[in-house]
């Protein structure tokens, strides 16, 4: 669009108004001040550790969970482990997360309080060979969607946060070297594990994971990264960074750590998603030592995207649920004509249908988990239910909205922080599909 | 946790296949064309049928032995007729859905005599062919405004009124007719009754022509002082507030997964089919490209095929509770209510990714995309589906949500 005069006054006054100098003269309105600085005040964030992965001298052999045996019957139940980790992930999702949503939301930052209980929970743990400080008995991709459901149901930002360091333990646990798991791995089993995360996005219309532009190129010593990343959940305090970039005409991954020179570090808020700290990552000649590169030849960059697509479909089901269990109390006591909304059909169908898709998405998302878990193929079953998440995840948002009426588009009910969150579900990883 | 299809029941799903394959599809389109004529095909297939169910115990893909199962005894998980039906269904609708539910023996009566009948009225009917006869011209989705009574006369019900919709109601043997005791004691005093065919009293009205499942017969029955013996009566005379009608909807709780099956057979049959003539354009539909560059007609696909998936695990479920003794009466209204859409929605679409191909005669995607469309309405409708599922979900009676 051409600018006319009146146009081109009106930028002139907004660059004005927002120019540092007003400040300076102290031309701006006290309240106003308070207003920009004033949240981030008494709320205690995470920082930025420098710390350093020291190399194992002796390293274990590549340790690999085994697969589950298939089971006989269809089966809805879970095990007793998995019941006793929903059952302890709801309690911390209804006690911890929830309560510190909303604020974490505004600030815009992860609790540095709630990164400790957490800590002591010790998730990654879940991923982590016991031979190696961890737990985990066997691959457990059903108990990653569990988990991922029950977090999200508190807030889906801390959710992120809190699973990214999980996400890229099971990356290494599934495909790094023995020395790369040797080195990296005890990190997250200490008292303060290591906060890691993993970059894929990259800032572009119809992101394909399959083409980055984000490119590793082999030198003398190592591999040399240029590229840039965005989305990057705790990525402005992670100490390990797991970057996808193409190496040879091949998507791969690579272990970067927060202290290597040219990686550049930018917050980038997004329209939800805001305690997860996301952020713009450019990597400028970044040289990684010549065990950068995760796995070897086994490494499978498809089976790594269907592992991001089921953790997403499990933060989808969780933050769905939310939404409904919100609304079901909202509607039978809101009254509109003498008598509760509920009792009116064209709210309780869309209540009904809310039920009914949240209920898919998570079918979905366990089968496809149960098949992995089981050693059968998959990846059909990952593409499907992604798919299906993406567009449901953003209906059963709005729908949340919708169905508080004009309550639903304030911050005084979370429906409006959930509307905002489900919309990242068919964002990430370009929303594939891989 | 498992969702996938046990290897126990290959054996049921291969044997459904071959009839759907073998039996249904070749006349499938010639009893389209030739509707009310008796597809004379099924009756040796219907011998083989009881002959493969009476060998193998609880295997069995017709809907004739519904009920749901209780723990008996041990506590762990169950795979049994329920889901057994569900399985079979699916792939007979795979076949032709207006065949399949003309198969002698397998109706939805059968299903509610299996789960109300005593032991006595088993021993009577329980391998007589039985519609059911539940829609009036005043009540259909409302099955509490049943006008037709059964009037107690010595030893004998004596029954008035007119039944409409009765799928194989001029084939089958005996139909289960839902009359009430007294109308002015509203649903408590609804109950169902056996009419073995050829009583005196119980006429043929007419068969109705039909959008689709034009194999299947549909009839209007007129009941003038029909005279049946009191035993026939299914289940408990006694006029028992709501719990009577309870125990008449529990049939529901059943059938209704059923119904959502062959809802997903027909939409499965659908989607492979389109995908075998957009596979011969030489589109790549690998599950493989980012959404937003693939080819739209593929990424359509793949999304009627998540929805698919999505009502077939649900439709799991429900039956899966059955056999489990879990009460399902939602998830069922849940699998019944995204099966019925689905799959009229994806036999819609799937004529439209065809052109004209899915249009003409000549393939039978427009006679699916027919068929499908009772799917969401009988055995209760896509909006009282909806109904049940929100009154479960905000503990609403029928009065507060109407």
């Amino acid at each position: 669009m051409t600018r006319d005069p009146i146009g081109l006054a009106l930028a002139a006054m907004t660059r004005l108004a927002g120019s540092d100098w007003l400040d300076r003269l102290r031309l701006r309105p006290a309240v106003e001040q308070a207003a920009f600085h004033g949240t981030r005040a008494g709320f205690q964030t995470l920082h930025l550790t420098n710390r350093q992965f020291r190399r194992a001298k002796q390293w274990l052999p590549t340790q690999r969970l085994s697969k589950r045996a298939t089971p006989e019957l269809f089966d809805l139940g879970l095990d007793d482990d998995q019941q006793m980790i929903v059952d302890t992930l709801a309690r911390l999702a209804r006690d911890t997360l929830r309560p510190a949503a909303a604020e974490a939301d505004e600030a815009g930052a992860l609790p540095a309080d709630l990164h400790q209980s957490i800590a002591e929970l010790g998730l990654p743990l879940y991923a982590i060979p016991e031979s190696l400080g961890g737990v985990a008995e066997h691959q457990s991709p059903v108990t990653s969607v569990l988990i991922a459901e029950q977090l999200a149901w508190g807030d889906m930002a801390l959710a992120m946060a809190l699973l990214a360091p999980f996400s890229v333990a099971q990356a290494l646990t599934h495909w790094g070297t023995g020395e790369q798991q040797s080195r990296f791995l005890p990190a997250f089993c200490e008292s303060e594990p290591a906060v890691a995360t993993i970059a894929v996005d990259e800032p572009t219309p119809m992101f394909d994971p399959h083409r980055l532009t984000t490119r590793a190129r082999r030198t003398r010593n190592g591999y040399c990264l240029d590229g840039e990343k965005c989305g990057v959940v705790l990525g402005d305090v992670s100490d390990l960074i797991l970057v996808a970039a193409t190496l040879e005409h091949q998507p791969r991954l690579f272990l970067v750590p927060g202290t290597t020179p040219g990686l550049q570090r930018q917050g980038e808020p997004a329209m939800g998603l805001r305690a997860a700290q996301l952020t713009r990552l450019t990597f400028r000649d970044c040289q990684l030592e010549a065990d950068a590169l995760l796995g070897d030849d086994d490494f499978d960059y498809n089976a790594f995207l269907d592992y991001g697509s089921l953790l997403r479909c499990g933060l989808a089901v969780g933050t769905a649920q939310a939404v409904l269990d919100y609304i079901i109390p909202y509607c039978n006591e809101r009254k509109a004509f003498g008598e509760p909304i509920s009792h009116r059909q064209a709210v309780a169908f869309a209540i009904s249908n809310l039920a009914i898709e949240t209920d898919s998405m998570r079918l979905l998302a366990w089968r496809a988990a149960s098949r992995a878990e089981t050693g059968q193929s998959w990846h059909r079953e990952a593409c499907l239910a992604r798919q299906f998440c993406n567009d449901k995840a953003v209906e059963i948002g709005t729908q949340g909205v919708q169905l508080l009426g004009g309550h639903g588009f304030t911050r005084e009910h979370p429906v409006e922080r959930w509307y905002r969150d489900l919309r990242s579900i068919a964002v990430y990883y370009g929303g594939t599909h891989a | 946790m498992y969702l996938d299809i046990p290897r126990k029941f290959s054996p049921i799903i291969h044997q459904a296949r071959q009839v759907a394959r073998e039996v249904f599809r070749p006349i499938s389109r010639k009893y389209d064309r030739a509707e009310h004529s008796y597809p004379r095909e099924l009756d040796m297939f219907a011998t083989i049928m009881d002959g493969m169910n009476a060998g193998s115990g609880e295997a069995t893909a017709g809907a004739g032995k519904l009920a749901q199962s209780g723990p008996k005894g041990d506590t762990g998980n169950r795979n049994g007729t329920n889901m057994n039906t569900v399985l079979g269904l699916t792939e007979l609708c795979w076949g032709d859905v207006g065949l399949a539910l003309s198969i002698p023996r397998q109706g939805l009566g059968n299903a509610a005599i299996a789960a109300v009948a005593n032991d006595e009225q088993l021993a009577r009917f329980g391998d007589t062919w039985a519609a059911m006869a539940i829609t009036e011209p005043g009540a259909g989705s409302d099955s509490a405004a049943i006008r037709t009574t059964a009037t107690i006369d010595g030893d004998h019900y004596v029954i008035n009124g007119e039944k409409i919709y009765v799928t194989a109601g001029d084939r089958a043997n005996a139909v289960v007719v839902w009359a009430s005791l007294d109308p002015s004691q509203g649903r408590a005093a609804i109950k169902s009754f056996v009419v073995e065919k050829g009583t005196p009293g119980m006429t043929v009205e007419r068969l109705e022509k039909k959008l689709g499942i034009r194999a299947s017969d549909t009839a209007t029955l007129r009941f003038d002082n029909c005279r049946i013996p009191r035993e026939n009566l299914l289940g408990n005379p006694d006029i028992e507030a709501e719990k009577g009608f309870a125990g008449a909807m529990q049939t529901f709780d059943n059938t209704r997964p059923v119904v959502a099956a062959m809802a997903v057979g027909v939409g499965r049959a659908a989607l492979e089919r389109t995908r075998e003539l957009l596979a011969g354009t030489g589109l790549d539909l690998d599950y493989r490209l980012q959404g937003w560059t693939q080819n739209a007609a593929v990424r359509e696909l793949q999304r009627l095929e998540a929805e698919l998936d999505a009502a077939w695990l649900l439709t799991l479920r429900a039956a899966w509770m059955a056999d489990n003794g879990q009460p399902n009466s939602c998830e069922a209204s849940m699998a019944k209510a995204k099966a019925g859409r689905v799959g009229n929605e994806i036999t819609l679409r799937c004529v439209e990714l065809c052109s004209h191909l899915g249009f003409a005669e000549s393939e039978l995607l427009e006679k699916w995309a027919r068929d499908s469309k009772i799917l969401d309405i009988f055995e209760g409708t896509q909006q009282i589906q909806l109904l049940i599922i929100a009154r479960r979900l905000l503990g609403k009676s029928s009065r507060e949500l109407k």
